[in-house]
């Protein structure tokens, strides 16, 4: 029986690689509080674009900063930990940082616990809009539609 | 040399096979390709002058839901004014904006141009006002949101049906969606925030 040929085989996997490579984003934030998001059903929608999104965490820190810090509900933007005010600053940054046709339309994506009082969201939400950053999306995960 | 043409021997290329899939693998599994999801939102624009607006909305335009420290959703319309349930909501949202009954205590039906279309009879002035207390939790407010909005894509999708003859989510993007979403256009606004003491 004669050999199959594999000469072409690094080939094949390189351009699979390549792919993953193309994909993957290493700049992930380490997130350092404590979220669930809330479910919903039929109104999630995907997030088409990452490049146009921010994230602003809400949720109580995570274990290893709980000495420290307490349990409560903390604002993480980027890599520390911030108060509602920060947030405007956080704004500009992240539009600084989008090409110009893109700015419009930014989306601060809010990933918040669901335990997380009204108060503090309230504020953030002002925060956005004293900074223009109208287009926002609460994170929420798909639940397993009843009906 | 001296015995005459000698071919270059090949490299070994065996391993490169093995090489490209540790990468592959690695990459594999470091990738992400779970996209992010919610609920979407716009705010409203920021404008410290306006405050005084919403007095002028005339009453049977307006749906109140306060949702307060409890986490009870107190619902207050025309024809609806007590603490609900939130399996409750969609259909009491549904009923007031768009008022099929054409009931004088909910919103005012009124003809409204959409561009590109025609006179639509409609709602236009209708406002759900959704409003919250500072120790609210999170997972009601955005369940109330979720039903807030199901409400709408309800609608959009019954008209849709019944104008187009395909639900709302096949309609073309660019000419008929817009049309749906003006016959039925979200107006939820969130009340600046006030500090409650009990629930009225």
């Amino acid at each position: 029986m004669p050999e199959l040929n594999t000469s072409s085989l690094p080939d094949l996997i390189f351009t699979v690689l390549f792919f993953f490579m193309m994909v993957t984003s290493m700049r992930e934030v380490t997130v350092m509080v404590d979220i669930k998001t809330p479910k919903g059903s039929t109104e999630i929608e995907k997030l088409e674009r990452k490049s146009l999104v921010s994230h602003i965490y809400i949720g109580s820190p995570s274990k290893s900063y709980r000495a420290t810090l307490g349990a409560t509900p903390r604002i993480q933007l980027n890599e520390v930990f911030a108060e509602p005010e920060a947030i405007r600053e956080f704004v500009i940054a992240e539009r600084a940082s989008m090409f110009e046709k893109d700015k419009p339309l930014m989306k601060m994506s809010l990933k918040i616990d669901q335990n997380v009082k009204m108060g503090i969201i309230t504020d953030v939400k002002q925060e956005l809009r004293k900074a223009s950053a109208l287009n926002i999306v609460y994170s929420a995960g798909f639940e397993k539609a009843k009906d | 040399m001296g015995k005459g043409k000698r071919k270059v021997p090949g490299l070994n290329q065996s391993s490169t096979a093995d090489i490209s899939f540790i990468l592959l693998i690695f990459f594999l599994v470091t990738t992400s390709m779970d996209t992010d999801t919610g609920l979407s939102r716009r705010l409203p624009e920021w404008d410290p002058n306006a405050v005084e607006q919403e007095m002028k909305i005339k009453e049977r335009n307006v749906m109140t839901v306060l949702v307060n420290q409890n986490n009870e959703i107190h619902v207050k319309n025309g024809v609806v004014n007590r603490v609900i349930d939130i399996s409750e909501l969609k259909d009491i949202a549904k009923e007031f904006i768009a008022n099929p009954d054409d009931n004088v205590n909910l919103p005012i039906k009124e003809d409204y141009v959409i561009e590109d279309f025609g006179t639509v009879v409609t709602t236009v002035r209708h406002v759900i006002s959704l409003q919250t207390d500072r120790t609210t939790g999170y997972e009601i407010y955005f369940k109330v949101q979720h039903e807030l909005s199901k409400a709408y894509s309800e609608l959009r999708d019954a008209w849709a049906r019944k104008t187009f003859g395909k639900p709302y989510k096949e309609c073309d993007e660019k000419t008929e969606q817009p049309i749906v979403r003006g016959m039925y256009a979200s107006k939820i606004s969130e009340a600046e925030p006030k500090q409650y003491g009990t629930a009225q």
